[in-house]
């Protein structure tokens, strides 16, 4: 019954046929990563992940600014190399679709947290000043 | 006439099937994908949300107040494993091989397991110190935040436990490596969101 399904499904398919060929171009996929993709994809993230942490724990560069800045590239970084390795984001596969998905996305987000936090500051300092005293009066 | 006329070992149909494999599995892991890219919007919303309110602390405690770092860091790792081990059972699926593909995923269960554990003792901590989420902006937009991606990683591991009884019953079939290779991408989805909670909500948070 399988065997007459795939075979009507798949007439085209000249040699091979049966169970295992269904699964086996499934294999070839090329997005599926390998030991050693995921291997240095961990390996990077790991030095990615521990540098922030080193660097706030510690206190190392001794200004926030600075800190806040190396921290918020190294997770950039750090996206890109999980987008690689670990989801094998590619220009090609599915036809282009994933990563056309994604590059709109990535436009949607940066508008997004770019307007928010932009415009509620503005809007921030227009407000009139409050001291924590008069905020714990407030309802 | 058509033997006669086509060149030796014409591949033609070989090539169409490939244009079709090029597509995937019928759009589910296109559509999957849709998904996820709708998920990181709600993210970035939650985040904006966040980067907006985070320094509203009415008069309450600050991130530097409230978080330990290294509970951050030791969720960070658990989560990062889990991926790996994830991407190795993503490795076992293709050598069609059910009890180390089981055993794998197993293993990441429990590391979402452990990194969901301890999300809630940092919760319960919190809430015992009486940063509860009703105490200031900030503390509202941070529960918000890191308790969807806690819900996404909660609903991920009974997702990770419904495929491992499908794949224990049914057996390393097309529809389950599907299945799988979705909530891989899911998982990897949920690392990636964590990458930016940890720096802009606690690294970020634990300098002011």
């Amino acid at each position: 019954m399988t065997a007459v399904t795939k075979a009507g499904l798949a007439p085209r398919e000249p040699s091979g046929g049966g169970d295992g060929t269904v699964p086996e171009t499934h294999h070839d996929h090329p997005a599926h990563g390998t030991f050693r993709s995921y291997a240095a994809g961990f390996v990077l993230s790991v030095i990615l992940t521990a540098i922030p942490f080193w660097l706030v724990m510690g206190n190392i560069l001794d200004d926030m600014l600075k800190t806040s800045i190396v921290i918020m590239a190294l997770a950039a970084v750090q996206i890109v190399v999980h987008m690689i390795y670990f989801l094998h984001v590619n220009t090609k596969s599915e036809g282009g679709w994933t990563f056309m998905a994604l590059a709109f996305t990535l436009t949607l987000v940066v508008v997004t947290l770019t307007g928010s936090i932009w415009v509620m500051y503005h809007l921030d300092q227009n407000m009139m000043p409050m001291s924590p005293h008069e905020a714990l009066q407030k309802p | 006439m058509l033997e006669v006329t086509a060149p030796p070992g014409a591949t033609a149909p070989v090539f169409y099937e490939q244009e079709e494999h090029a597509h995937g599995d019928g759009g589910t892991l296109v559509g999957f994908w849709l998904y996820l890219m709708s998920d990181s919007l709600i993210f970035a919303v939650l985040f904006a949300c966040y980067g907006v309110l985070g320094r509203n602390y009415a008069a309450g405690p600050s991130g530097a107040d409230l978080f330990d770092l290294r509970f951050v860091a030791v969720n960070t790792s658990f989560l990062l494993l889990s991926s790996v081990t994830y991407g190795f059972a993503m490795l076992e699926v293709e050598r069609n091989r059910i009890g180390t593909t089981l055993a794998w995923l197993a293993i990441t269960g429990l590391f979402g397991a452990c990194f969901v554990a301890i999300e809630l003792y940092e919760f319960g901590h919190l809430v015992h110190e009486g940063a509860t989420p009703q105490r200031s902006a900030f503390l509202s937009s941070f529960y918000t935040l890191v308790g969807t991606h806690g819900l996404h990683v909660t609903f991920g591991i009974v997702w990770l436990v419904t495929l491992m009884v499908q794949v224990r019953q049914r057996g390393l079939i097309a529809d389950n490596q599907r299945r799988l290779l979705c909530l891989s991408m899911f998982w990897h989805f949920l690392d990636v969101i964590w990458i930016g909670v940890f720096t802009f909500v606690y690294l970020m948070g634990a300098m002011r």
